[in-house]
C-alpha cells in the first residue's frame, strides 16, 4: 500500500522527525491562504500516487500571491501518469546547504532491512544508483540488533564529519528504522533530506510504502489509503477471494494460480495479443467465485473474449467444470470464451463442458491462438 | 535418493484440526506420507485422521520423533509456528500459510540459523519427492518418480509443468515449491546445490517469475557451482511495473526484477530459457540426450 507524501510526513513527525512546515490544500483559494500563512517562497507539490510528478511539472517554487495562484491553477487538475491531482501540498520554502537520500527497505537476499544512504539527495534514487552506485553507502541491519545507536552511529559518520550533524543524523535514524518496523513498512524514504543554512537536519519529503500482509495488525496506517477507481476494483476483488489487475488489452483472462495467470498473460502477448487482466481465482471450484470473477472481467468494457484456464490439482477438473456451468447459467455472457482444463481428471472435465457446448481446447497455446483470432473476428 | 523429504521422513502437522490442516493431512497419509503427529493448542488426546494431537511441538517431538513440520496456521500465527517447530529441534519446517508479513520473516530468521533450522516457504505449497513423501498441498497423482529436479516460486504453474513432464515421461527426483514471498526459506542457490549432489537428479527445471533478483543471483551460483543441465521458465513477461501479481513478490519495481533482465542472466549462464511452458520436456530430452 502506497500514501501521499503529506501523510508519510504525518506518520514521520509523529516519531518526532523533524518535516517542512505544510498545508495540504484542494483549491486555489486554500493555496493562497496557505501561502500567504506560511510565508513566501513556498513550494507547491502535486499530491498524487505515482512517482516522477516533479518532471511532470507537478512541483513548482512560487515566491508571490500571482505564481502562487498560477501554480496553484495549473497542478490542481494536472493528469500525471494517468493520476489526476485533486490536493496540493504547500509547503514553506527552506533554504539549505546540502541533500541528503535516507532510505529503509527489506532486502530479499540478506532477510533483514537495509539502510541506505547517499550525500547525492535531491535527485531520484534510482537514477544515482545506475550512474554512480558508490555514492549509495548501503547498511545491512541485523534484526537482532536493530537501530542500536552505535548502528546509526556507524552511518552517520559516514555521512558527516561535523559532529553536531552526526548527532542529529544517528538520532533521526534510530527513528526513521523505528517508524519503519512499527508500521510495517515496505520503504521509507525522505529525499531529500536536508541541511538547513542553520545546520539543521530537515525532511523536505516524505514516501512510505507498505506491507498489505500486515495491514490486518496496522489500523491507522490501513486507515491512511486512499485507492484510484482501478485500485478499488482490485480491493474489491481482494475480499472476494480473487486477486485482480486491469490491463489494457482485449482478452479476459481467468486462471486458477498467480504464476500460471502471468504465464496466461506472456502466451497471450507471445501470440500477438494483448491481455485484459491479470486474475487469480486461488484454487476452489466454487461457483460464486467464477461468477465474482466473470463479472469482474465483463465489467471492462474493452474485454472481446474471455480465456479461462484452469489446472485441476486438488481440485479436480470435473468440479470445475461443474463449477464453470453452474456459474454460466446464471449470467448471461455474450462474447466468446474458451476454456481450457488440464490435470486432473481433466477427461471427465472436458467431456462435461462438451455436453454443455461449451467450447473447450487442450493446450495454453491453443487457447491463446484461439482466443486471439475470436478478439480479432470481433474487431471485424 | 532424493532432496529435503523422503521415506525416512516424520512429519508433524501445526494447525492440523484446522479446516486446510485436517484436510491436507488426510491427502498427505493418501499418498504415503510417514504423519507421526499434529499440533493445536488445547487438542491434546484428539485425533485427526487416526494422527494424535499434541498441545505443543516439544511435546509432539518427544512422544513421537518427528524431524519434519509443515504448518497451516493462520499467516498471524506462523512465525510463531515457524519459531515453536525451530525450538523444539526440527529440522525442515514447510510453512503454507499465506499472507504472512515480511518483518515477521526478518525477524525469525536469525534464530532459525542459529538452530540450524531449514525453512520452505512461507506462501508455499511444499515439496513432493514421488512416491516417497509428499508435504504440502500439491497434487500427488500427477508425480512420477524419475530425475528431473523442480523448484519453483509458483504453485499450479509447477503442476502445470509436472504435467507436461510426466506427460512426456519425465520424472521427478523432487520437486519444491519455495513460494512466492519477497522474504522466504530455502531459495534457489541452496536447492540447486543439493539437486547438484543428489546421485538421482540428472536436471533442474528452475520456475521463477518478476520481482526481485533472487533469478540473476541463482545464474551466477549456476556457473560457478553447477554442474547439471538447468532449464528454466520465467513467469511475468507482460507484467506492467508497480503492480503485485498475486505474489507479494512478483512486483517489479522501478525497472528491476523484469522478466527480460531475468532471462539475459540465465542464457548467460547457458540455462536454456522456455518461451512456453510446454517447451520444457523438449528441451529437457535434448539435454538428456533422450
Amino acid at each position: 500500500m502506497k500514501i501521499h507524501e503529506y501523510q508519510a510526513k504525518e506518520v514521520l513527525a509523529r516519531y518526532k522527525i523533524p518535516v517542512t512546515n505544510e498545508i495540504l490544500c484542494f483549491t486555489v483559494s486554500e493555496v493562497q491562504a496557505a501561502a500567504n500563512k506560511l510565508g513566501f517562497p513556498v513550494v507547491v507539490k502535486a499530491q498524487v500516487l505515482t512517482g516522477g510528478r516533479g518532471k511532470a511539472g507537478g512541483v513548482k517554487l512560487v515566491r508571490n500571491a500571482d505564481e502562487a495562484t498560477t501554480a496553484a491553477g495549473s497542478i490542481l487538475g494536472m493528469d500525471i501518469k494517468g493520476y489526476t491531482v485533486e490536493k496540493v501540498l504547500v509547503a514553506q520554502g527552506v533554504s539549505f546547504v546540502s541533500e541528503i537520500y535516507a532510505g529503509i527497505t527489506i532486502d530479499r537476499n540478506t532477510k533483514s532491512a537495509v539502510f541506505m544512504v547517499s550525500r547525492e539527495g535531491g535527485v531520484e534514487i534510482e537514477e544515482v544508483a545506475k550512474e554512480h552506485p558508490e555514492a549509495i553507502l548501503k547498511f545491512t541491519i541485523d534484526p537482532d540488533l536493530g537501530m542500536a545507536p552505535f548502528v546509526a552511529r556507524k552511518i552517520a559518520f559516514a555521512l558527516f564529519d561535523d559532529l553536531k550533524l552526526v548527532n542529529q543524523a544517528s538520532d533521526l535514524f534510530q527513528k526513521l528504522y523505528k517508524v519503519f518496523i512499527e508500521t510495517d513498512a515496505s520503504l521509507v524514504e525522505i529525499n531529500p533530506l536536508v541541511i538547513t543554512s542553520d545546520g539543521r537536519l530537515l525532511a523536505l519529503d516524505g514516501k512510505m510504502n507498505f506491507d498489505d500482509n500486515a495491514l490486518f495488525r496496522q489500523p491507522l496506517i490501513h486507515s491512511l489509503n486512499e485507492p484510484s477507481e482501478d485500485e478499488k476494483k482490485e480491493i474489491d476483488a481482494r475480499e472476494k477471494g480473487l486477486s485482480y489487475i486491469r490491463l489494457d488489452g482485449s482478452i479476459g483472462c481467468m486462471v486458477n494460480g498467480a504464476g500460471l495467470a502471468m504465464a496466461t498473460m506472456d502466451m497471450i502477448k507471445l501470440y500477438g495479443g494483448e491481455p485484459a487482466n491479470f486474475l487469480d481465482i486461488g484454487g476452489s471450484s466454487n461457483p460464486q467465485k467464477v461468477i465474482d470473477a466473470m463479472n469482474l472481467i465483463l465489467s471492462d468494457k474493452g474485454v472481446k473474449v474471455v480465456m479461462i484456464n484452469i489446472f485441476g490439482g486438488i481440485t479436480r477438473c470435473d468440479d470445475v467444470a461443474k463449477g464453470l456451468i453452474a456459474a454460466l447459467e446464471q449470467i448471461k455472457i455474450k462474447i466468446p470464451i474458451v476454456i481450457r482444463l488440464s490435470g486432473t481428471n481433466s477427461k471427465e472435465g472436458l467431456e462435461i463442458l462438451k455436453k454443455a457446448n461449451l467450447p473447450t481446447v487442450e493446450t495454453m497455446s491453443e487457447a491463446a491462438q484461439k482466443a486471439i483470432s475470436l478478439s480479432e473476428d470481433f474487431l471485424r | 535418493m532424493s532432496i529435503l523429504v523422503n521415506k525416512n521422513t516424520k512429519l508433524l502437522v501445526q494447525g492440523i484440526t484446522g479446516r486446510d490442516g485436517s484436510f491436507h493431512t488426510q491427502k498427505m497419509i493418501d499418498y504415503g506420507t510417514k504423519i507421526v503427529g499434529g499440533v493445536s493448542p488445547g487438542k491434546k488426546g484428539q485425533f485427526v485422521s487416526g494422527v494424535p494431537v499434541f498441545n505443543t511441538v516439544a511435546d509432539a517431538v518427544k512422544e513421537t520423533g518427528a524431524n519434519t513440520s509443515i504448518i497451516f496456521v493462520p499467516a498471524s500465527y506462523a512465525a510463531d509456528a515457524v519459531l515453536e517447530a525451530a525450538e523444539a529441534g526440527i529440522e525442515l519446517v514447510i510453512a503454507i500459510s499465506e499472507g504472512v508479513p515480511t518483518l515477521d520473516m526478518v525477524r525469525i530468521t536469525p534464530y532459525l540459523q542459529k538452530r540450524g533450522t531449514r525453512l520452505i516457504g512461507a506462501n508455499c505449497p511444499g515439496l513432493i519427492s514421488p512416491d516417497e513423501a509428499l508435504v504440502g498441498i500439491l497434487p500427488g497423482g500427477i508425480f512420477k518418480k524419475g530425475n528431473i529436479g523442480l523448484m519453483s516460486r509458483s504453485g499450479t504453474l509447477t503442476y502445470e509443468m509436472v504435467y507436461q513432464l510426466t506427460s512426456n515421461g519425465l520424472g521427478q527426483s523432487t520437486c519444491v515449491g519455495i513460494g512466492g514471498d519477497p522474504v522466504a526459506g530455502l531459495y534457489y542457490q541452496e536447492l540447486l546445490q543439493m539437486f547438484e549432489d543428489d546421485p538421482e537428479t540428472e536436471a533442474i527445471v528452475l520456475i521463477g517469475e518478476i520481482g526481485g533478483d533472487a533469478e540473476e543471483r541463482a545464474a551466477k551460483y549456476i556457473i560457478e557451482h553447477i554442474t547439471k543441465p538447468v532449464v528454466s521458465f520465467i513467469a511475468g513477461q507482460t507484467a506492467p511495473p508497480g503492480k503485485r501479481m498475486g505474489h507479494a513478490g512478483a512486483i517489479i519495481s522501478s525497472g528491476t526484477g523484469t522478466a527480460a533482465e531475468k532471462i539475459i542472466a540465465f542464457e548467460n549462464a547457458g540455462v536454456q530459457v522456455a518461451r512456453q511452458p510446454s517447451d520444457i520436456p523438449e528441451l529437457l530430452k535434448k539435454l538428456l540426450k533422450m
